[in-house]
């Protein structure tokens, strides 16, 4: 038991880290994800931020429809640098 | 005991609550968005002496002297590392160029020294050398977590008493005469507001609007909000280009490795005139661009994954020197800082707290340089270098 509860598989971030913070008065979804680099990963927050909506507004008694949810950034799916730079060398 | 309304939740509205605080004043701090929404956490992390005009060397000698503290005095994880910032040279006459910056900087007290390409790869060992001649090398400029920085002052603030209010827009002031004396302010819908005794305009590109209810011209300190960018890669291993390295005749290009999860953050000079105050959309030519110069000054980034680009506004002003000081009598701005005021937040919020609870501070600023009254007057200061 004691085994540590993760939230974001990209970033190694456990539950508590986030309740922790919650409870220091951080309930900004924005400010959550770059404090604890939740949503930052390469799946950019497809597994984690679902569930830290369920935490923030369990815990701030919210519905979860009125938390919004972080921006999402292009590209959606990490593309090479040579794919768009062009593949010659210099 | 004063009370001090601050406008804007960035890092430079954010470090002088925590500094006013200490010298006793009672603080309120507006932010319209969340903390951070603005500008600061869109920055490149990047922290620099490596300034071309004596008033930006000695401020940020000081401000820098203050980072490598503040992670005790604040007792939080800002993650600040002094690894450097490395300027590369292209031809001889940016050599010469580069050896007269260095000698100001040294008169000052700041260690930059002419590099060769070697020690420049032993530095970054991904870098190419090929075309440069040689390096402006300070291992004392370095980098820190936006993030973290501002919830730092953020949370010791607090512990002090200030009012840190998020989601709440100042929306006008009620004045006698030429002084402030109540900020107006609309959070969830309601309008109230709250006599006051002096106010910090901190709102970076959106300081014109804020002088303006304050009854002066919105032009009276020019700022334009330009579309920065930045362009992030997945992470590698520690160590491949830890400093902040720049050829500044590319565009003012640069790449730096992010000091937690180890991704390349890469910028240019490619700026769009924002199409309003809410233009955060980044740009294909950017991207295309930006990775250009990057994988010229480091080949192997060709193999990286691009995970994120994101924008964010340089608020210029037409000397890319920020105006800080006295507006009226009891309103001040610290505001248009271009490409660099998360680096000089430390000395900026201190300089300002005690200019506003005091009127003075130990803090080396040039006050006369960055005077706000400067642009109404026709007059510009040398331009400071804007690279992060
Ligand atoms: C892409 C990019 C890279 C950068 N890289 C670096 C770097 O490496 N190093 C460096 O030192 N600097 C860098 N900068 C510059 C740096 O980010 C800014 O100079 C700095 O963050 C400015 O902080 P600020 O507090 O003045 O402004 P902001 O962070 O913009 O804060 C102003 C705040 O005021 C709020 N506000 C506006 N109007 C109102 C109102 N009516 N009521 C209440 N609140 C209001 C806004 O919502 C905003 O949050 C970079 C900037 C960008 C965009
Ligand atoms: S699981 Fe959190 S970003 Fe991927």
């Amino acid at each position: 038991m004691g085994g540590k509860k993760i939230v974001c598989r990209c970033n190694d971030v456990t539950v508590e880290e986030v309740e922790a913070l919650i409870d220091s008065g951080v309930t900004d979804i924005e400010e959550l994800k770059r404090l604890l680099r939740i949503g930052m990963g390469p799946c950019q927050g497809r597994t984690c931020v679902p569930i830290v909506l369920g935490i923030l507004a369990r815990k701030t008694g919210r519905s979860q429809e009125e938390i919004p949810l972080p921006k999402a950034r292009v590209p959606i799916r990490p593309v090479r640098v040579e794919v768009i730079v062009g593949g010659a060398d210099e | 005991m004063s009370k001090i309304a601050v406008i804007g939740g960035g890092v430079i509205g954010g470090a002088p609550p925590h500094e006013l605080a200490k010298l006793g004043e009672e603080v309120i701090l507006f932010e319209k968005n969340y903390f951070g929404s603005g500008s600061t956490f869109r920055c490149a992390t990047g922290i620099r002496a490596q300034f071309t005009d004596e008033a930006n060397i000695r401020l940020m000698k000081y401000s820098v002297e203050r980072w490598e503290k503040l992670e005790e005095e604040l007792g939080f994880d800002i993650n600040f590392k002094q690894t450097g910032y490395l300027f590369l040279a292209t031809s001889e006459e940016e050599v010469e160029a580069f050896k007269a910056n260095i000698r100001l900087q040294n008169r000052f007290g700041v260690p930059t020294r002419l590099i060769g390409m070697d020690e420049a790869r032993e530095i970054v060992p991904i870098l190419n050398t090929e075309p440069f001649l040689a390096g402006a090398w300070n291992p004392k400029d370095g980098k820190a977590n936006p993030f973290k920085t501002l919830f730092a002052y953020l949370f010791r603030a607090k512990e002090l008493g200030v009012d840190a209010r998020e989601h709440t827009e100042v929306i006008g002031f009620e004045q006698e005469g030429d002084a402030i004396t109540a900020v107006r302010f609309r959070s969830n819908g309601k309008v109230e507001s709250v006599r006051v005794d002096a106010v910090l305009n901190a709102a970076n590109a959106w300081a014109p609007l804020i002088n303006e209810m304050a009854g002066l011209s919105r032009d009276i300190i020019p700022i334009t909000a330009y579309k920065h960018q930045l362009v992030k890669t997945e992470p590698l291993e520690p160590g491949q280009a830890e400093p902040l390295v720049c050829p500044p005749s590319w565009n003012d290009a640069y790449i730096i490795q992010d000091g937690e999860d180890g991704g390349i953050i890469c910028g240019a000079g490619i700026e769009h005139k924002a199409k309003g105050l809410d233009d955060y959309e980044p740009t294909y030519d950017f991207l295309r661009g930006v990775l250009e110069y990057a994988v010229r000054i480091a080949p192997p980034l060709r193999y990286a994954h691009v995970v994120r680009q994101w924008a964010g506004f340089y608020a210029k002003t037409p000397d890319s020197n920020p105006a800080i000081g006295r507006l009226l009598d009891n309103f001040y701005i610290a505001a248009g800082f271009s490409g660099h005021g998360f680096m000089m937040a430390p000395a900026v919020g201190e300089a300002m707290a005690g200019l506003i609870s005091k009127g003075r501070s130990k803090v080396p600023l040039d006050w006369e340089w960055y005077d706000p009254y400067r642009f109404e007057r026709g007059e510009l200061r040398s331009s400071a270098f804007q690279i992060g």
